[in-house]
């Protein structure tokens, strides 16, 4: 085992860091988005658009996160009409098609995880809501909106953890992030091992915070759990 | 357009053919390799020996803590050593080579296991205890428990959880394309750069990957109601 070696790689690993965080945050934050639009849509009534939501959802989970990135990434290229449109800058930098992909695939994990929640209120919560004279939106941002997030919290939290460990895919469309700095140092030294470790130590240790920050949500959305215990 | 999907000289329908079905050869032998796996790890998990306890615990909690192409990665590039110094421990010595095959199913299949480590865990341990004190007081060996009791209940509370696994190791073949193993993800990739039709490749491997995970979900479900078929419904 060559401590040296993983000591001097810890400060370059650390480097790619800021661009793995960049995606993680980018892609959920964009991605909460994208799946409160689209449970929403699943839950419209509308036959069209629950059916347009649901098929968004099942190609989006049914196939591997590969395929979505390099789908965007070289496939959107071949267009003409994308390559002249004001959106080409932006599709044409691997970053911005690794948080596109990363986006558009936890939002159709995510809003089946929000669904769930939506369902699970109590419908009694909602009439009493209605009763007291609030209209529909009001009791839908006042009273399921918050008990749904509480609800969710948990599953999201694999969620978070899903997608800590998918951002190393970007890695593959050229982008420098842990997992790409580790593969190239790995070719460069050929030491396996022991940037392997540094690396997945990076790792563990950002799904240990995730896990935490997650925990702590729960615990503040959670008063009443607290008061009795 | 369509003719480069084609079964014909000209087209790669041949080679996606090939390319599916060795997607699905390794995601077969590693969710297989998976189980067995897991069968070891809950039983690891289960045990009273505290050494076993820590050991699987440390496994499923780094394996599902960092990224799979990570585990991909150590496989293709350090497999090889590994497997040569074992051998080597044996009194072979020379180079011992594992194919892009074996690396594909080891990586996958050590990701798959750590997943199916806890499905079967939690699987084991809603088997009512009550039936094996009865099985035992029949005058059953351990063996005929495990047999005839244990692993015939165990399989029917963790088809629900194993065809999540599935799933999840369908998709995670598709990192194997990085070892350059000739599966679906690696033949679309090199059709689409030859054919500057990067779209139509890629989508219709979404298409295939989607055909798959379709089929597989309506098996398990089938699986699920022959498991359950001797349960009452509530």
């Amino acid at each position: 085992m060559n401590w040296q070696l993983m000591w001097d790689s810890l400060p370059r690993m650390i480097g790619g860091l800021s661009l793995t965080l960049q995606l993680i945050v980018g892609s959920l934050a964009l991605g909460a988005l994208v799946a409160f639009g689209v449970a929403l849509l699943r839950l419209s009534g509308n036959r069209v658009v629950e059916t347009l939501a649901a098929a968004y959802v099942f190609v989006f989970r049914g196939t591997p996160l590969l395929v979505q990135i390099f789908l965007v990434y070289y496939g959107l290229g071949q267009f003409e009409f994308i390559r002249d449109s004001i959106l080409w800058p932006f599709l044409r930098e691997p970053y911005w098609c690794a948080i596109l992909a990363l986006t558009l695939n936890t939002g159709a994990y995510t809003s089946e995880v929000l669904r769930g929640a939506i369902l699970s209120v109590p419908q009694g919560q909602v009439e009493a809501a209605r009763a007291c004279g609030m209209s529909r939106a009001l009791a839908f941002r006042r009273i399921v909106l918050p008990v749904a997030i509480r609800q969710m919290l948990p599953a999201y939290g694999n969620e978070v953890i899903l997608m800590v460990k998918a951002t190393s895919l970007a890695s593959t469309i050229t982008l420098m992030e842990v997992t790409g700095i580790a593969r190239r140092m790995i070719a460069q030294t050929f030491a396996v091992f022991e940037l392997f470790i540094v690396a997945g130590a990076i790792y563990l240790v950002l799904n240990f915070i995730a896990t935490r920050l997650i925990k702590f949500a729960e615990w503040r959305l959670t008063p009443y759990l607290r008061a009795r215990a | 357009m369509l003719e480069l999907l084609s079964f014909g000289p000209n087209g790669w329908g041949g080679q996606l053919l090939m390319g599916t079905a060795m997607t699905v050869a390794v995601a077969v032998s590693a969710f297989a390799f998976g189980i067995l796996v897991g069968s070891l790890g809950a039983s690891a998990k289960l045990s009273h020996s505290m050494a076993l306890n820590v050991v699987a615990d440390i496994y499923t909690t780094v394996v599902r803590g960092i990224p799979e192409l990570l585990v991909i990665y150590l496989l293709f590039f350090g497999g090889s050593s590994v497997a040569t110094s074992i051998a080597a421990a044996f009194g072979y010595d020379g180079r011992v080579d594992l194919n892009a095959f074996t690396i594909g199913v080891l990586a996958v299949g050590l990701i798959s296991g750590a997943y199916s480590t806890e499905v079967i865990r939690g699987a084991v341990q809603s088997v009512p205890f009550g039936q094996i004190e009865a099985a035992r007081a029949c005058g059953m060996s351990r063996w005929l428990i495990l047999r005839r009791v244990l692993v015939p209940q165990t399989l029917r509370f963790a088809l629900p959880g194993l065809g999540n696994v599935w799933q999840l190791t369908l998709k995670d073949t598709a990192l194997v394309s990085v070892t350059a193993l000739a599966e679906l993800m690696r033949v679309t990739h090199l059709a689409a750069g030859a054919t500057r039709q990067p779209f139509l490749f890629y989508g219709t491997a979404a298409v295939l990957y989607l055909l798959l995970t379709t089929v597989s979900t309506a098996l398990f479900n089938r699986a699920e109601i022959s498991a359950n078929r001797g349960v009452r419904r509530a």
